[in-house]
């Protein structure tokens, strides 16, 4: 069966060039990047180079201010952790927000339990979050401001530029996972007034098992791992040679297609025809995330009246791969944090699902999403309890 | 997670879903907070179950333990559908992932619920209301993406 993937959210096909350019370095070139020896320093130069290319895709002055990790999550912890350790004297207070990755969100929770205080920020009905509630929440000893970029269930952009302005007004050093914006539009830590940017390649064309941490320099950030002077003491460990070239390979691909827009319009284009298809053949659906200030890729509704699961499960009878916020799929006894916290009721967000296309989406697999899932609704729809009572609930 | 054939086969080829109007007993129950919601509706005649119907607002799993519930106790009498345990239900079913057997439990209790309302209908007592979940246990934890 042909497979329509439209859950490029979490994670994307590899881009044939990154391919490519990783190849070299699995079976050619295999050295450790530290050996002294000719063989080494040949990965310590593909390593290099690509902390060059990264840097330039993060807009940063100096490569040193790039720390490759094993992906997003690790990013996300060393800059968080990393950052609330090192400025541990200053204060011990962070502000994020509720609808941040759990990358970011447990983080802060253990933080907790080790005497830091947290603020969660609420976001609006779009699932943005307010400049001004930022402001409100700084105390004297707030030390950390973390806000995602672009949100990963709804797509929605953050005014990331706003906040960092805040925060750098106020010498308090701010964190934004980018890595749902990455590739899709272009990161710039000097626009952000940003001090950390998380990353992670797999998101957009590149393996899985690399990220980067930009850490702006003069920001003090401590090790969270213990173990060999790797990344400028930040992250200890063999380097990834493939894995960082294969990065660096996705950066510079994104760079060339920022451009040339075309890709992103025709996702773009796509997604809209999508939602438009989805919004004309399926009565009593509801857009989550931002009709228009979100990432281009992204699409998340809520079906009502029924659950994501088995839209999902139909979905995938017809080779269909997307996502949903119901508790069943996000593996928690509630629904998506960030579709509760936008203030969707419980069985609203349950009923969400999240198509996120690609470069390499289709209008074949548009048309074969548009197909299966009317039918598929009806039929959960023509089983529920509260569908038929609608009108009296 | 992942689901025995057997659900996914009960899955694809429902039965018994809608309402029975003038139901002889109907039992709400779940909660939409959790995500699954179950009315089962029972016709009885002499003391058999001739007809059983499930509308159910919940996952795949519930929705499968519903399809089953509802099969199995079409044609026991009364008292036999009181037996039935939600560990029968799960066994034809092949199991279910552990996070999901809350579900089963969700079938069961309907049938229970129903044969109540039966119950109390033939006694001329008001029809039960609907039951309040009682935060059945998912116990499951983890992270995606």
């Amino acid at each position: 069966m042909k497979i329509h993937y439209l859950d490029n959210n979490a994670t994307t096909r590899m881009d044939d060039e990154v391919l490519k350019a990783m190849m070299p370095y699995m079976t050619d070139n295999y050295a450790n990047a530290s050996g002294v020896y000719s063989f080494g320093q040949d990965a310590r130069k593909a390593v290099e180079d690509a902390r060059a290319v990264t840097a330039k895709f993060f807009n940063a002055d100096d490569p040193r201010e790039i720390i490759f990790t094993s992906g997003g999550t690790e990013s996300d912890n060393i800059a968080i952790r990393g950052a609330a350790l090192a400025n541990a004297a200053k204060g011990k207070h962070i502000i994020t927000s509720a609808i941040e990755h759990h990358a970011v969100l447990n983080v802060c929770k253990a933080l907790e339990k080790e005497g830091y205080e947290v603020t969660y920020l609420p976001v609006d009905k779009y699932g943005v979050v307010n400049p001004d509630d930022v402001k409100k929440a700084i105390r004297p000893d707030t030390v950390l401001i973390s806000i995602m970029a672009a949100n990963n269930e709804t797509g929605s952009i953050q005014p990331v530029a706003e906040i960092g302005a805040i925060a750098r007004e106020q010498k308090i050093i701010f964190h934004t996972d980018a890595v749902q914006a990455a590739g899709k539009y272009p990161i710039d830590v000097k626009a952000m007034n940003a001090d950390l940017v998380s990353i992670s390649a797999h998101k957009f064309y590149g393996p899985k098992g690399v990220g980067a941490l930009y850490i702006r320099k003069g920001v003090k950030v401590s090790a969270i791992m213990q173990g060999g002077h790797h990344e400028n003491r930040k992250r200890p460990g063999t380097e990834n040679v493939p894995g960082i070239v294969g990065l660096a390979k996705a950066c510079s691909v994104a760079m060339d297609s920022f451009k040339n827009p075309k890709a992103h319009e025709k996702v773009k284009m796509l997604r809209d025809k999508l939602q438009a298809g989805i919004f004309e053949k399926i009565p009593e659906v509801i857009l989550n995330g931002h009709p228009e200030n979100r990432t281009e890729n992204t699409l998340n509704v809520s079906v009502k009246f029924i659950e994501g699961e088995g839209m999902l499960i139909q979905m995938d009878f017809e080779g269909i791969c997307a996502s949903s916020g119901s508790a069943c799929t996000s593996g928690s006894l509630d629904p998506s944090h960030v579709l509760l916290a936008m203030g969707l009721d419980h069985g609203t967000a349950h009923g969400s699902i999240r198509f996120s296309l690609s470069k390499y989406t289709t209008q074949e697999d548009i048309d074969a999403v548009l197909k299966a899932l009317p039918p598929a609704v009806e039929k959960l729809r023509n089983m529920s309890p509260f569908w038929k009572n609608r009108v009296t609930a | 997670m992942k689901y025995s054939e057997k659900v996914m086969e009960r899955f694809k080829n429902l039965k018994n879903m809608g309402r029975i109007e003038n139901a002889d007993g109907i039992g709400k129950v779940g909660n939409a907070k959790c995500g699954d919601v179950m009315w089962i509706y029972i016709k009885v005649d002499n003391g058999i179950i001739t007809d059983c119907k499930f509308e159910t607002f919940g996952c795949v799993a519930a929705i499968a333990t519903s399809s089953q519930a509802t099969d199995l106790i079409k044609g026991m009498t009364v008292e036999k559908a009181l037996e039935v345990t939600n560990k029968s239900i799960v066994e034809m079913l092949d199991g279910l992932p552990p996070e999901k057997l809350h579900c089963s439990v969700l079938a069961e209790d309907g049938i229970k619920r129903a044969i109540e309302d039966y119950n109390r209908k033939k006694q001329g007592l008001p029809p039960l209301p609907e039951k309040e979940d009682d935060g059945h246990d998912h116990g499951h934890e983890g992270e995606e993406e």
